[in-house]
């Protein structure tokens, strides 16, 4: 995978195989310290310390279907050839909390992609849980505030009362929220990288 | 503040949207769903995924349910998408590039007729 936003798809797939109910995903592209972190956050079924070395294990999966894994051990790979790391912290019956940091100026550190359509393919795929999603950037200049972007999902969920997410007119809003969420924080970045 | 405005306005597009489907929709559900798993985000899943969502929403397609799956063990196949359309049984289609996703919209969940080059069998 190509993109850190594709491996939180995939991460936040394995939190909604869990069962989980509240799903947070947060990206943190800070400048002041050269460090792009992911954050997935999520209260499913969680598992013991056994299962979570397993996990980063490439020839282990809960999975049925298939008996190896690969999403979580390549994420780990690529994070730590760009002198980053992945932790995971989870207990059962809790929840499940996966930290992956890549140093955002490493040559080979994978582009952050799309993540408007992550979140867009989850929410529409999912729209029963409780997503809440951030992005935010601090820029190298102390002085420049941080942007962040946010969405929590339920007040959405609530003023659409049953109206489904894949109506046309619904996703074309929420196309354009995300996107232009999302762009209104990457903004001013690209125009003094230009 | 903008959040509250922007609510209002998803109120009035739900508004739109219930009118449409009442008029558009006999009831009878189609359901699309993408396999979402490692295998299948990595075969380029997510942009499968895009481009459908995209031509709901460009050719205004009202009543369709989009969910997502995880890997469903022919992971050579992924992108896999499959159509259930009514009381229909099931069709699992392999190799949905976004190309191939739009015929499958137009002609299958659209059309109503089989996209039989990129049907796969599933058992």
């Amino acid at each position: 995978m190509r993109e850190i936003s594709l491996h939180l798809l995939d991460i936040a797939e394995n939190s909604v195989s869990a069962g989980a109910t509240d799903i947070q995903i947060r990206v943190h592209e800070d400048h002041e310290k050269d460090l792009l972190e992911s954050v997935i956050l999520d209260n499913g079924k969680g598992m013991d310390s056994e299962t979570v070395a397993q996990v980063i294990d490439p020839f282990f999966t809960s999975r049925t279907t298939r008996k190896v894994g690969l999403g979580i051990p390549l994420l780990k790979a690529a994070a730590e050839i760009c002198d980053g790391a992945l932790t995971i912290q989870s207990s059962p019956g809790v929840g499940t909390q996966i930290i992956v940091k890549f140093k955002y100026s490493h040559i080979d550190r994978m582009p952050l992609g799309d993540l408007s359509s992550t979140f867009v393919s989850l929410l529409v795929a999912y729209p029963d849980i409780n997503w809440f999603f951030e992005y935010t950037i601090t820029p190298s200049d102390q002085a420049a505030p941080p942007r962040k972007f946010t969405f929590e999902n339920q007040p959405f969920r609530d003023a659409l009362a049953g109206c489904s997410y894949s109506e046309p007119t619904i996703l074309g809003y929420l196309r354009e929220f995300f996107e232009n969420g999302i762009h209104e924080v990457e903004k001013p970045l690209t125009q003094v990288n230009v | 503040m903008t959040a509250i405005k922007s609510l209002d306005e998803l109120k009035k597009l739900r508004e739109e949207a219930l009118e449409k489907r009442k008029v558009r929709t006999g009831g009878n559900g189609v359901q699309v769903i993408v396999a979402m798993g490692t295998c299948g985000i990595a075969a380029g899943a997510r942009d499968t995924m895009k481009t459908i969502l995209n031509q709901i929403e460009t050719q205004n397609l009202s009543g369709i349910i989009v969910s997502q799956t995880g890997c469903i063990g022919l992971c050579e196949k992924e992108p896999i998408v499959q159509v259930v359309m009514g009381d229909s049984p099931k069709v699992t289609y392999g190799k949905v590039s976004p190309e191939v996703a739009v015929q499958i919209m137009n002609e299958h969940v659209v059309g109503g007729k089989v996209v039989k080059d990129y049907m796969i069998e599933t058992q």
